[in-house]
């Protein structure tokens, strides 16, 4: 089994906020990442595909065609979005790191051209990051 | 659903060492430990990472807060061990000699303890401790991790 890893950016602005909390309790629970006006980052994707290499090209899956399902599937939806009005899955789930990386697992489950969806690593910065194996994980 | 997500939060603290067993001799610890023998000590800019799991709270998003999360590795690693010679940390390493494989696991085992008492974590587990002492060398211990 080989494992096969594609790195992508994309750009985005969130904030935390859950509507069935008072308005104390979220700011307790969020802190700054509570502010209504949003804030950004630099989000930085790491897809890991398994598979075995074709004996033919050599290949798990053709890394033009898994560049072009991420750009079509996942950063055109996210990249340069306030994800929490912008992006539906994120109308009624906070965008926490967490959730957008089992947002970005849904979003490309089934759309792989050949291997099979292992890992979504997501950093929201150098220092944080967060690994979805699917639901089976 | 499960959703079981897992987090790795980066740290850093400075530290000082020497690498010397008592039960050997003067000549066998240089042997073993060559540079890292120095009776003077040296120093590292570690980074560590600590990895928890578990699902994500639906009502908040995450699976752990963290302000909690930095909280307790604060008090418990970042206090305990950064501008320190971990040689004279006598709790950890009296017994055993500091290199990164033993620190890693006397980290993992001083945030193990202090999970129990601390509510504020909630679900979220404990997976794996990843030091880094330098840029080249890297040292991991998950007794727990899956993955």
């Amino acid at each position: 089994m080989i494992y096969l890893t594609r790195k992508a950016e994309f750009s985005a602005s969130h904030y935390y906020h859950n509507p069935l909390f008072s308005a104390q309790e979220n700011a307790r629970l969020f802190g700054k990442c509570n502010n209504p006006n949003g804030h950004g980052h630099n989000y930085l994707l790491e897809v890991t595909v398994k598979g075995d290499a074709d004996p033919g090209t050599g290949m798990v899956l053709d890394l033009k065609q898994l560049k072009e399902v991420l750009n079509r599937e996942v950063l055109e939806v996210l990249d340069h979005r306030f994800l929490n009005h912008e992006v539906a899955a994120f109308a009624s789930r906070i965008p926490t790191t967490e959730n957008i990386a089992v947002e970005i697992w849904r979003m490309l489950e089934g759309k792989l051209p050949a291997g099979r969806l292992h890992r979504i690593r997501l950093y929201e910065t150098h220092d944080l990051f967060v690994d979805y194996y699917g639901e089976q994980g | 659903m499960s959703s079981i997500a897992h987090l790795t939060r980066r740290y850093y603290f400075s530290a000082s060492h020497r690498l010397h067993n008592e039960a050997l001799g003067e000549e066998e610890n240089r042997r073993v430990y060559g540079k890292c023998n120095n009776p003077f000590g040296h120093g590292h800019n570690y980074a560590l990472e600590v990895t928890v799991g578990g699902a994500v709270d639906p009502a908040t998003g995450m699976v752990v807060n963290l302000a909690d999360l930095d909280r307790v590795v604060g008090e418990e690693i970042l206090e305990r061990f950064d501008h320190a010679n971990l040689n004279a940390c006598r709790e950890s390493f009296a017994s055993r000699v500091p290199t990164s494989e033993n620190l890693c696991q006397e980290i993992f085992r001083l945030l193990d303890d202090r999970w129990g008492r601390e509510p504020a974590l909630g679900n979220a587990r404990l997976e794996r401790v990843r030091i880094e002492e330098t840029s080249a060398n890297a040292f991991e211990y998950g007794p727990r991790s899956d993955n």
